[in-house]
Order: C-alpha cells, then sequence, then structure tokens
C-alpha cells in the first residue's frame, strides 16, 4: 500500500492559508509526485526532516532513493547531484545554510554553469536553501549568496518573496533544464503576514519575469526578497504621509534579470532606487544602474540610489545585525530624498 | 608453453594490441600536427601509460544504445576513450578545435562527451569527477540498472578535496564504480611524494571502507585482469573499488614542459618498459599473433590517424559569433552592441 500523503502537505488542498515554507515543502511533493526522476540530497533532510523541516516526512513517503542523506560535503553531494542530472534524473539539492554552499563553488562554477555549453547537455537541476540576515545567526547562518554566483553564465537565480511566487518559481525552477541557484530568505519561511491560500492548481511561476507589487508614478523601486515587504512599507508611508507614488518591483528571478520590467517602470516614474538586504559592493543594483544607463538615460531625473547592507561580514548581536541590515527606515529616506530631487 | 590468455580469443588479445598502437599513433600524428601549428593549446603525452587506459577499458561493457557502462576518461587515457566509441576524427577535430568538432570548439582535447556510447569527458579540475562519476553511478543503483561506471585520474588529483568528497559520497552509496588511479609519479613537476605522505594509493582505501589494489600500468594484460575482476565485484552489488596503475610519464607534463626536473636515467629505465614493446614481443612469444599481423595493426593505425587527421585538418574552424550560444537552453545570450552594424547602446 502507497504511504499516505502527509497531513502537513495538504493544506493548500483543504484551501487553507500556507507560509512559504509550507508552500515550499508543497512545491517539492508535488514536483517528486508529478516526476520521477525528480529527487532531494542533503544534509539532514531524510530522517530529520531538514533543518527548517522543508521536507518533513519526505523519506517515509519517497523512501531512502529519492530522499538520500548526505555526508557533510556540499561539494561532494552537488557534483554527485551533477553526474545524476546528466542521466536523466532532476536532482534538487539542498544546502543546509546556503552560507554553506562555497564548499560547491568549484563545482558549480567549473562544472555545472558551463556543462550546455561545453557540449555535455544540459543541467537540470536545483540548488536550493536558505538565505538572509535578521535570525541573529551571526556570520555563518545569514549571508545571501546571489552576487556570488551571479557573475556566472549558465545559471539561473531565483529568489522568491512570497508563498505563492516561492511554489511557482520552486516548480518552474524544477522543471528548467537549467541549473537553478534557489534562495529562501530564511526570516520570510514562517512569517505569519506571508500566509495565504494558494492555487489550488498546478501552477508555476515562470523564471526570468518581474512582478510589480505596487504600481506608482514618482519613483521606482526595485528590490527582491525580504526587502520587497520593507519596500512596500516604505512606499505606503511615502504615499499617506509624501503624497508621493511609488512603484515597487519584485525581481523575483536575479538571472536572467528582467531588464525590460526594470526599464519600463523607471521611464514611467523617471527615478530608481535599487534596494537589496546583500552587501553593498558587487551587490546587484550597479548591475541595474548600469543598465537603465544604457537602455533608458534620458529619462532620468536624477540619481539611481541604493540602500543595502553594509560591506561587512553578518555580525551576530542584535543591535550590530540591525545596523547592518537595511530597515524601513532608510528605504523612506532614500525615497525622500529622490522625490525631492 | 602459453601464458594464460584471461579467457581473451587471439582477436581479442590481438585487440588490445591494436588500441595501444592507435593511442600511440594519435599522439604522435599530434605532435606532427602540433609542429605544423594545426594544434590549438596544449598536447599532452602518455608515453608509457597507454597498457593502463585500455587494459581497464577493455574489460567493460562498452554498448552505444546507452545501457553500458560509463567511463571518463583524461588526457592520458584516450586509448579508453576510443575503445568506447569515441572517433578519431573527433579526436583531431578537438585538439584543433574546430567548428567540426563534439563540442563546436567550446573546450580542449579529450574533454568530450557521449552518454550513448557512455563516455563523459574530463573537466580540467580533475577531482571534480570523482564526484560526477559518483552520482552518475548512483542513478545506476537506485534505478536498478546493470551499469558500472569507471573514473580516472592522476595521483595529483587525489590531493583535492574533490576527490575526499566524491569517493566518499560514493563509498557510502555503495556507488558501482572503480576509480582509476593514474600513477604516473609526476602531478605536472611535483612528484607522488610531494603529493602524499602515504607509499600506494592503494593505502587510500581502506579510509573509506572500499577495496584497493595495485597493477603494473605497463602490463595491459594485468590491467585488464585486475579491472574484470573488480568490475565482477562492482557489478554484483560489492561497492566502490579502486585500483592503482603504477607506470611513469615519459614526457612532459605537455609537450611545453621539457621535464628538466626528471633524472634522465630514470627515463631511461622506464623506457625498457614501454607498455608496446612489452605486449608486443609478449603476443609473438606465445604465437597469440605474427609478426606478419602486428606489422600490418601498426600499419593500420598509422594510416587511420594520417587520414583522420588530414580530413581534419581541411574543416572549419567556428564562427566567432558562435560564441553567443549555448550558454542556456533557453535563454538568448545577447551580441556585444558594438559589433551590430550601427552601433547604439540603447538597442542592443
Amino acid at each position: 500500500m502507497d504511504p499516505e500523503t502527509p497531513e502537513h502537505l495538504l493544506k493548500t488542498k483543504r484551501r487553507e492559508p500556507v507560509t512559504m515554507l509550507e508552500a515550499i515543502s508543497e512545491a517539492l511533493f508535488e514536483e517528486m509526485i508529478r516526476d520521477e526522476s525528480v529527487f532531494l540530497m542533503g544534509e539532514d533532510i531524510g530522517v530529520y526532516g531538514g533543518a527548517f523541516k522543508v521536507t518533513r516526512d519526505f523519506l517515509t513517503f519517497f523512501g531512502e532513493n529519492r530522499v538520500i542523506d548526505t555526508p557533510i560535503a556540499e561539494g561532494g553531494f552537488t557534483g554527485a547531484a551533477a553526474g545524476a542530472a546528466h542521466m536523466g534524473l532532476r536532482p534538487v539539492v539542498e544546502i543546509q545554510f546556503m552560507d554553506f554552499i562555497s564548499p560547491a563553488y568549484d563545482v558549480i562554477t567549473n562544472y555545472i554553469a558551463t556543462s550546455n555549453y561545453r557540449g555535455a547537455g544540459p543541467q537540470p537541476l536545483v540548488i536550493r536553501g536558505p538565505v538572509g540576515g535578521g535570525n541573529r545567526g551571526g556570520p555563518f547562518h545569514s549571508q545571501n549568496v546571489e552576487m556570488a554566483f551571479f557573475h556566472t553564465p549558465g545559471l539561473k537565480i531565483v529568489y522568491p518573496s512570497t508563498a505563492r511566487d516561492a511554489k511557482g518559481l520552486l516548480k518552474a525552477s524544477i522543471r528548467d533544464d537549467n541549473p537553478v541557484i534557489f534562495e529562501e530568505h530564511k526570516g520570510l519561511y514562517r512569517a505569519p503576514s506571508l500566509r495565504e491560500v494558494l492555487p489550488d492548481e498546478d501552477y508555476i511561476v515562470p523564471l526570468g519575469e518581474a512582478r510589480i507589487v505596487r504600481e506608482g508614478t514618482d519613483i521606482t523601486i526595485v528590490t527582491y526578497g525580504a526587502m520587497v515587504h520593507k519596500s512596500v512599507e516604505a512606499a505606503e508611508m511615502m504615499e499617506t504621509e509624501d503624497g508621493v507614488s511609488v512603484e515597487v518591483v519584485d525581481l523575483r528571478t536575479l538571472l536572467p534579470l528582467d531588464e525590460d520590467a526594470i526599464v519600463e517602470s523607471v521611464k514611467k516614474t523617471n527615478k530608481l532606487l535599487v534596494v537589496h538586504e546583500d552587501t553593498r559592493t558587487g551587490g546587484i543594483a550597479g548591475e541595474i544602474a548600469i543598465r537603465v544607463s544604457e537602455k533608458a538615460f534620458e529619462w532620468l531625473d536624477g540619481p539611481i540610489l541604493r540602500v543595502t547592507a553594509i560591506d561587512a561580514p553578518v555580525p551576530y548581536s542584535g543591535s550590530l545585525e540591525d545596523y547592518f541590515l537595511p530597515q524601513t527606515d532608510d528605504v523612506l529616506k532614500a525615497a525622500r530624498y529622490l522625490a525631492a530631487y | 608453453m602459453s601464458e594464460p590468455t584471461l579467457g581473451l580469443e587471439r582477436a581479442g588479445l590481438q585487440d588490445l594490441y591494436r588500441s595501444l598502437c592507435l593511442t600511440r599513433a594519435a599522439e604522435e600524428r599530434l605532435e606532427l600536427l602540433q609542429k605544423q601549428g594545426h594544434v590549438t593549446g596544449g598536447l599532452y603525452r602518455s608515453l608509457g601509460q597507454e597498457a593502463g587506459a585500455v587494459g581497464a577499458a577493455y574489460a567493460l561493457r562498452r554498448r552505444a544504445d546507452g545501457t553500458g557502462d560509463m567511463l571518463c576518461h583524461t588526457i592520458r587515457a584516450a586509448g579508453a576513450l576510443f575503445l568506447f566509441g569515441g572517433e578519431l576524427i573527433d579526436y583531431f577535430r578537438q585538439y584543433m578545435a574546430k567548428g567540426t568538432s563534439p563540442t563546436r570548439g567550446r573546450e580542449a582535447n579529450v574533454h568530450w562527451f557521449d552518454f550513448e556510447k557512455g563516455f563523459v569527458g574530463p573537466v580540467s579540475p580533475l577531482g571534480t569527477m570523482i564526484e560526477i562519476m559518483a552520482g552518475m553511478t548512483l542513478s545506476f543503483r537506485v534505478r536498478g540498472e546493470d551499469r558500472i561506471g569507471i573514473v580516472f585520474y592522476g595521483d595529483g588529483a587525489s590531493s583535492t578535496g574533490a576527490w575526499h568528497e566524491g569517493l566518499n559520497f560514493a563509498a557510502v552509496q555503495r556507488c558501482p564504480m572503480i576509480l582509476i588511479v593514474e600513477n604516473n609519479q609526476w602531478a605536472f613537476s611535483t612528484p607522488t611524494s610531494k603529493n602524499t605522505r602515504v607509499s600506494s594509493f592503494t593505502e587510500k582505501g581502506p579510509g573509506y571502507g572500499i577495496g584497493a589494489e595495485a597493477v603494473d600500468g605497463t602490463d595491459v594484460l594485468a590491467v585488464f585482469d585486475a579491472v574484470r575482476r573488480a568490475a565482477l565485484q562492482v557489478r554484483s552489488g560489492g561497492g566502490t573499488h579502486m585500483i592503482e596503475l603504477n607506470y611513469f610519464r615519459r614526457k612532459g607534463h605537455a609537450q611545453h614542459d621539457p621535464q628538466d626536473y626528471v633524472d634522465p636515467a630514470v627515463i631511461r629505465a622506464w623506457e625498457k618498459k614501454d607498455p608496446l614493446d612489452l605486449y608486443r614481443s609478449r603476443l609473438l612469444r606465445n604465437e597469440w599473433a605474427s609478426e606478419d599481423e602486428l606489422v600490418a595493426i601498426e600499419e593500420e593505425t598509422f594510416e587511420e590517424c594520417r587520414v583522420a587527421a588530414e580530413a581534419a585538418i581541411a574543416e572549419p574552424y567556428p564562427e566567432g559569433a558562435e560564441a553567443v550560444s549555448g550558454v542556456y537552453t533557453d535563454v538568448h545570450t545577447p551580441h556585444p552592441w558594438t559589433r551590430s552594424s550601427s552601433p547604439d547602446p540603447t538597442l542592443a
């Protein structure tokens, strides 16, 4: 007899709201049901169900050939995932905290990202895991890793900000024939404000398409991940307190970058603020600024500004981390500066 | 009295010699092509190591339909690549970086792939290939396919973290895989003694809970026998296994390396253990082949290489603008706007 679907994975079926973490679990579960070539590898994902319990009860349901607890060796099992992908499987690798992806940097950038170009065929695999600060995790449980990979042609990078997007983007990532780095902000995992009832259907959110979270006419904020919510908060304050209309664009996919959505919004508002939780130097704001300079220089009525984390390792103590991270008030101040410009 | 033939018929015994000759003739042809300016990038000889690749690959199931065993060769294991169906002309196309090569000029020399025929070319950080083969053979195990994998690498790659992580993963997951360490005693200019404290790489096997065996890499039949036995064990669920081939790199790391850090007397001593010479005299001594048959093999392989190389020379290099294609399966990589007929950054 087939095991029954675990109760906690039936919330959408029961039309109950789910957290972003539950949405991710549902995406993985449904994709593994849909396609038996999809399998999971990672540290403590089987018996324990993952450090954040994303794969709770998966081992019982799918068995140890499809939910593989690995040695603590991110390079080794990510490389093994690449080998399995060559043979027609579709691995989803969990990095317990994305800070620990660095041992796999070699195989991801040298092997996986170059595979299709080298004629070794596509690498349909997903490397996913928790990122981001605000949880007092310190230097090794808080990083954002997107820009370590943004410079590598051949990879896609996805970073959802809502439960709905997380589920649809993860499904799209698993079905994509290219390697995808999928970042999940741990501060959003169980955020009560993000609980929502998801469509009870097999939907995907296409990679490479930004979303207008909030329409506006005076300033564009381009952002992603947890900063979407702080940006929206600031935009609402601008609306009510300053009478300034702020458009917020959620990139959702960082690579490939939805340049058209950014340029279109800037051509409408003529002012651009980029907000990211990642550190400042070499952050995505730089790439966005040059693209706008190339494509929409004539439309700009002010400097392109950015609000980011400071250029430092992620500090542990609350007071330090709060200072390190970009806050709603920073977004507000930058938006007000632009509005007055 | 004849030596044991390990179950090989006369044709099989001569096949092995043919592969040895083909490997050497191909590399000697490359040296000529390099002098003529046809070779792009480095040229790496396997002089003295040919028997390791040939003996090992000959012991495996080679099929062209994606159901056979899987090979990951190295730059000094071209004989294995040829035995798995790698075409001689593709070998020359690759070395010449032709647009007609399997990688369309994107990758060098033996770094090419055919998953139906069952070979995966290496990437330059060779330790990575242990991880890749671990995953390939993991897929065989979880799907219950009767296939195994074999991965070649050098004594130098044995020092990498990727080697350790890949091997450890394979051992834990009981991946049906054979690791072949080509111990030619040199990693570029670094001797084995500066890569490891162990006197034999087989000492590393027990540290991972796997079996390991050393074999004379100049003896094609000894290698064939060792790999055949290992394959039998791995195929029947025995997990991962390691074989060390012992021989000597008689040329520099690549042609640009005069190898002046090696004692010439040592090289001369190893010349007496040339795998082709050794096997040739053995074939004659045991009457597994006649002098005429061997000469015919030598002439045929020479001629095959000449013809394939000439054909490859005549073929075109890729168009430069081809460089944008294939980064992704579905995302278009733009051409630089400065290369358009009327340069304009807003239109890129």
